[in-house]
């Protein structure tokens, strides 16, 4: 019965707008997708009994599209109660002395936990899919080499055929180079802090610091990135764009150091976690072999625990990247959105993200190369994202088992 | 063996000369050093999340007040209730602004003579002040008739105005006897003592702060300049090796020409023009004579009276001007009765001219003017206007959207964690889906969005907007979470409960469901709060399925339209007025509260049920 | 088995690697404790050890487990230093230094004093760089050629430069237990401390690879002081020319190795040795 919901929730009501705009004549009848879904909210809008002012072949293609919703409404309820009656009665028909009732019924537990289980992989199917379904779309219409390595980025779609602009550039190189920007930008901030944070605490920290740091940093996990990104928009833009300017140098209202600072202020627990559990996980053996010897805590640390702790603490980092590149609200309030290749962080740059975000946003046809575009823009952000954590993983798993 | 010499003792090292003494203290250095660093790093952070938090409050503090004028407004049959039925229904769709408007022009006769004054002073007033009066005489309408003294809200400008922020009001008592020329229009004021003296070294010192700033603006565009022109030369030397070698790029390099002159005039035009402006105002500050004063400098205004004049010339001991409110006479005015008052940002610089000033501070010696806590930012919806928008909308909002994200990925999730914990066989297929499941609590949320978008509102066609949508988005997003933490905790039940079960006679299904779940419980709770949380703050994957819309009445249900919290907070941190910065970091504020108390919450489930095998 | 036979071939292993005129002579002590108490927050873990340790000859401490022997093993480098809650009493002095000395600097006493603990643990880096650790963290070699020499000399010095000379860039991980061990011994020795201390080495280890580093010991007490803890009667009998047995954080009984195992003083190490605990 759930698979007939479930089948019957996108077929109903396109077979209902079909039928009514079948029903027009043809004088009325839409020529292109923007009119015929202007049509359509016409149509459901004289349906629902707002028929003040509507053409009288409008009201006549409302009248058939209420007929065909009610159909299709009182079809579902018929079918929906007929297969539940039919249900119960083979349920009933089952039900007797000799029915292993509990093996069913455990059965049927096993069935669902196995559904449940598959809903990750279907969630990734579904990613996949999809992203990859419109990327496909949008290279039909966009040669997929300009796309990569285009250098230009103006994303116009025209809305009718002669309108000037009508003509936009998708190179995403600017918004890769803007991405990787702010990335190393974060990652400048992120990974000395948090890895000489993660050795203090490991290393150096009574139980009473510990105590106090950790919840810190677990706060600041836990802040959401608008936050951030409101704190870096309204205060430390401008803050670096005050003392930038008092020290002579130009620097935009939206730069790249803001944005890449904040960011990396939110990763550095991130990495900070992760690589105080691989520190903790270099066996106790090696520092006392060290001791021994007569180093120092900060020798042992930098000669013999951390390159023990080495491939740990590279795939933390590249959990941080991971995390960086696909960060998004921090980067929309505070970065910028012109395509402007550039390594100078004073200057604005836009990211991945942030035109995944603007292109969809809004009024959008959902046909057209710009919003196909952030498609395939997510396609790559999803790859590469997925490359990284997929290596990162399976380092952290190699290393763990090896020190167990 | 080896062969050791018995007799030769290893190279004797030494440890306690001098060299290896300072070898040994540069070593300790190097620790302390070391030490430090990672000291610095954690202070760093505390640094920084102190800073972030105090800002946001600071920011935030202007929100939760309002300010409201008290008017005596009278309750007329005319505009609240014309078919006069005494029927509460009726009367609320009265008119009620009009006679707040009626009782404001009361206070102010010269401004209601002329339109433009009365919109002005009528703008005084928020769009939503007559709530506070409805309310009132809704639920008692024996109040038609008479008299009311009622609390009206004041707008997004006034209101800020008092809060401090439009500008600073820098009031002098006047120290000598101060004789105006006139009671209205164009009046001169003679001082005995130099009282505006303090004043005119103000205007001379902003004049000449923005002289100093236009020649530095200058100074940049001089380098812009010669940077343009040394292109301009370099492209027209090229020009001319193209007319004679390569006639195929002239056109280009024509243009190219072209275009870098005329960047180049324009440049200079700019470099005369603010050069002709900052030695304009040169003059001024220089000289000695009467300042005048414009909208780019301080405004002055003098309180003489019970009237405001606003100051259109000034030297030490006179100043003339025209009234803003007329002077209830034309007599002198002892000392200390008497006020210059300076507004420190320019009349250009704010939204609130200074007759609106001048009115404001007239209302406010009244004593008509009261502070009160902001209610209606939890009780109203989102609204243009920023003195009335609230959050009540967006809570509403976030919280069918958390129900709909508990209800799906708490079942599933939970299942899925117990099917791969406890019954799935170890093969490749079980290894995939822990390989997946791993990868999807690491994917960028706005992908997501780009699944929700294509597959819910394309291809199902779900209503877009709606929490029902954005629960499911962030169900999928929080999945991962829940999983790894549910497994985690049944990974922490010993094997010794389940063998117990098994040993009297329980099926695997009955001994997980009723031993091993039981007990993991806590670990998942705090797993899911922990997840939960996680959804409350997550904004971009919401912004792509629609949850974006201004969207002013509150939801009833998960179908409704509807945007949440953090997404609000994206909303109104865009907008430009000032009123709606205090709004977002007020917002903030509420949101930070929420995921405290719940993730306050899972820590002390984990440390109340945390067992030690 | 009898105590009689028990003795006697202890006594016989003792014999063989006895070097008399070493032995017989009283050896200037090198390490002097006196009166040591340790406690582990409120646990005393240690009693009022005293003991006189000879230079250039192998100590053993026996005992059942549990005993404190190598929680004392620990004082005398400090390593106990490291464990939180530790807290050590009394005097202990190495060349009649005190080494718990406010003004005495660890890191320098443990470069005088080396340690092998039980499970091997060289660091997981390349053979060479493991035995050229010490010498460069304590800037023992100025140049490369120096410590190419040290690290030569000391690996042969532990027997073990012959099996690794042709892989020394290889990770130190890759070798055998045994090799892991003799590795760890070369080790600690490239920075020429004068005394070296090891915890159980052979535990971990199987008897041909514990048969070697036997015969290293004795090798190596011709220039360092030893002093060794082990569970084993046979290995302490065979190896050392002094030993100690610790009861319950007491030292019972101290004195030369063939004396202790054929004619011990004290009822309780008779009991020890003939097997009736521990």
């Amino acid at each position: 019965m759930l698979l007939l919901f479930i089948a019957w929730g996108p077929t109903a009501p396109r077979l209902a707008d079909h039928m009514a705009l079948a029903s027009l004549p043809a004088d009325v009848q839409p020529a292109d997708d923007l009119t015929r879904d202007a049509r359509l909210r016409e149509i459901r809008a004289v349906a629902d009994g707002q028929s003040a002012g509507a053409e009288p072949a409008i009201q006549a293609a409302g009248k058939t599209f209420a007929a065909w919703r009610s159909l299709a409404e009182w079809g579902l309820l018929v079918v929906g109660l007929a297969l539940g009656a039919l249900g119960g009665f083979w349920a009933y028909r089952q039900l007797g002395a000799r029915f292993r009732a509990r093996n069913r019924f455990e059965t049927v537990v096993k069935v669902i936990l196995i559904a449940c289980s598959t809903v990750a992989i279907l969630t990734t199917v579904g990613i996949v899919f999809s992203v990859l379904f419109e990327t496909l779309r949008f290279f039909a219409r966009y040669p997929a080499w300009d796309f990569l390595f285009g250098l230009q980025w103006s994303p116009q779609t025209a809305i009718r055929e002669d309108q000037v602009g009508s003509s936009g550039a998708f190179g995403a190189v600017p918004l890769f180079a803007g991405t990787t920007l702010i990335m190393l930008i974060a990652m400048l901030v992120a990974g000395p802090i948090g890895l000489f944070s993660a050795i203090y605490m490991a290393e150096y920290a009574s139980r009473r610091v510990r105590a106090l740091a950790k919840p810190i940093l677990e706060i600041l996990a836990g802040v959401p990135t608008v936050v951030f990104g409101f704190f870096a928009a309204l205060t430390v833009a401008p803050l670096i764009r005050t003392y930038g300017e008092a020290l002579g140098f130009d620097v935009a209202s939206e730069s790249a150091l803001a944005a890449g600072l904040v960011m990396g202020v939110m990763i550095i627990p991130f990495v900070s976690s992760l690589s105080d559990d691989i520190i903790n996980a270099v066996p106790q053996s090696l520092r006392d072999g060290s001791y021994g010897m007569g180093a120092t805590k900060a020798e042992t640390i930098k000669k013999v625990v951390l390159p023990a702790a080495l491939p740990g603490i590279v795939s933390a980092f590249m959990l941080a990247i991971s995390r960086a590149v696909g960060e998004t609200m921090i980067v929309v309030m505070a970065a910028g959105l012109s395509g402007n290749l550039t390594f100078n962080p004073l200057e604005a740059v836009t990211t991945v993200t942030v035109q995944i975000k603007t292109l969809l946003v809004g009024d959008q046809e959902f046909d057209s190369a710009k919003t196909l575009s952030a498609f395939a823009l997510g396609f790559v952000l999803f790859f590469f994202t997925l490359m990284l954590n997929i290596v990162a993983l399976r380092v952290v798993r190699r290393y763990r088992e090896q020190y167990d | 063996m080896t062969d050791i010499a018995v007799s030769a003792r290893p190279r004797a090292v030494d440890l306690s000369s001098d060299a290896a003494r300072r070898r040994t203290r540069k070593r300790y250095r190097a620790e302390a050093r070391f030490r430090a660093y990672g000291i610095a790093a954690i202070l760093f952070a505390l640094a920084f999340l102190v800073f972030l938090v105090s800002d946001i409050v600071i920011k935030a503090i202007p929100a939760f007040t309002l300010n409201s004028v008290a008017l005596e407004i009278e309750a007329n049959r005319e505009d609240l209730d014309p078919q006069g039925t005494g029927q509460p229904d009726a009367i609320a769709r009265g008119d009620f602004v009009a006679p707040i408007r009626t009782a404001l022009q009361g206070i102010f006769p010269d401004a209601a003579a002329e339109r433009r004054t009365r919109q002005a002073l009528n703008g005084l007033i928020s769009s939503g002040g007559d709530e506070e009066f409805r309310k009132l005489v809704v639920a008692d309408p024996s109040l038609i008739g008479s008299k009311l003294t009622v609390p009206v809200l004041l707008s997004d400008d006034a209101d800020l105005f008092f809060k401090g922020i439009v500008t600073d009001v820098d009031a002098e008592v006047g120290r000598g006897v101060a004789t105006p020329s006139a009671v209205s229009g164009d009046v001169t004021i003679l001082s005995s003592a130099n009282d505006f003296a303090n004043s005119v070294v103000e205007i001379k010192r902003a004049l000449s702060a923005e002289a100093r700033r236009l020649r530095g603006e200058v100074e940049r565009y001089q380098g812009l300049l010669a940077t343009y022109s040394a292109a301009l030369t370099t492209a027209q030397g090229e020009l001319a090796a193209a007319r004679v070698s390569a006639p195929a790029d002239v056109p280009r390099l024509e243009g190219v020409v072209a275009k870098l002159t005329s960047d180049r005039d324009s440049i200079a035009g700019q470099i005369q023009s603010l050069g002709a402006i900052a030695a304009e105002l040169e003059t001024h500050f220089t000289g000695s004579g009467a300042e005048p004063l414009d909208e780019k400098v301080p405004s002055l205004l003098v309180q003489i009276n019970g009237g405001v004049v606003k100051v259109t010339e000034a030297s030490n001991s006179r100043i003339s001007g025209t009234t803003l409110i007329p002077l209830q006479s034309a007599n002198e005015a002892a000392a200390g009765t008497w006020e210059v008052v300076t507004l420190s940002a320019p009349e250009a610089n704010r939204k609130l001219s200074d007759q609106e000033v001048a009115w404001l501070m007239q209302l406010e010696d009244e004593g008509r003017v009261t502070s009160g806590f902001n209610w209606l930012f939890f009780t109203s919806g989102d609204s243009r206007e920023a003195e009335l928008a609230g959050i009540l909308g967006a809570l509403s909002g976030s919280f069918y959207t958390m129900i709909v994200t508990l209800i799906i990925s708490l079942p599933i999730g939970v299942a899925a964690a117990i099917y791969l914990e406890e019954f799935a066989p170890k093969n490749a297929w079980t290894d995939v889906i822990e390989v997946n499941i791993n990868n999807l609590a690491a994917v960028p949320s706005i992908i997501f969005g780009l699944l929700g978008l294509a597959i819910f509102l394309n291809f199902f066609g779900l209503p877009r907007s709606t929490p029902l949508v954005g629960g499911l988005v962030l169900a999928l997003l929080v999945l991962p979470t829940i999983i790894i933490a549910s497994r985690a905790a049944l990974k922490a039940v010993p094997p010794s409960i389940r063998e117990a079960a098994l040993g009297v006679g329980a099926s695997h299904q009955q001994a997980v469901f009723h031993h091993v779940l039981p007990l993991a419980m806590p670990g998942v709770l705090t797993g899911t709060i922990i997840g939960m949380a996680h959804a409350l703050g997550e904004t971009a994957p919401l912004l792509l399925i629609g949850m974006i819309a201004f969207i002013v009445d509150v939801p009833g249900g998960p179908t409704d339209a509807a945007t949440v919290l953090p997404v609000q907070i994206f909303l109104w941190s865009d907008l430009p007025e000032v009123g709606f910065q205090a709004k977002t970091a007020a917002a903030i504020i509420v949101l930070l509260m929420f995921l405290l108390v719940m993730n306050g919450a899972a820590i002390t489930l984990r440390k109340r049920f945390e067992r030690r095998w | 088995m009898n105590d009689a036979s028990i003795s006697a071939s202890t006594a016989a292993a003792a014999s063989a690697t006895a070097i008399p005129s070493l032995v017989d002579r009283p050896a200037p002590a090198k390490v002097v404790a006196r009166d040591v108490n340790v406690f582990y927050g409120d646990k005393q873990a240690l009693k009022s050890v005293s003991i006189d340790i000879p230079e250039r000859a192998v100590t053993s401490f026996i005992g059942p487990s549990g005993c404190g022997k190598s929680t004392f093993l620990r004082c005398i480098n400090r390593m106990n230093d490291t464990i939180e809650g530790c807290r050590v009493a009394g005097s202990i002095t190495i060349d009649g230094a005190d080494i718990y000395d406010s003004g005495l600097d660890v890191v320098e006493l443990r470069a005088r004093v080396g340690m092998v603990f039980q499970k091997p643990n060289p660091f997981p880096k390349s053979i060479f760089e493991n035995v050229a650790y010490g010498p460069r963290i304590h800037g023992l070699a100025r140049s490369k050629s120096d410590l190419e020499e040290v690290v030569v000399t000391s690996l042969k010095k532990a027997s073990l430069f012959e099996e690794v000379k042709d892989r020394l860039a290889e990770p130190g991980t890759g070798l055998s237990g045994g090799q892991q061990q003799r590795l760890c011994i070369a080790r600690a020795i490239a920075v020429s401390p004068e005394v070296i201390l090891m915890d159980e080495p052979c535990s971990a280890l199987d008897p041909i690879a514990t048969a070697k580093i036997e015969e290293l010991i004795d090798e190596l007490r011709a220039n360092f002081t030893i002093i060794i803890v082990t569970h084993s009667m046979q290995q302490a009998a065979r190896v050392s020319q002094r030993t100690a047995f610790f009861h319950l954080g007491i030292l019972v009984e101290t004195g030369d190795t063939d004396q202790i195992f054929t004619n011990p003083k004290d009822k309780r190490t008779q009991d020890y040795i003939t097997g009736r605990f521990g």
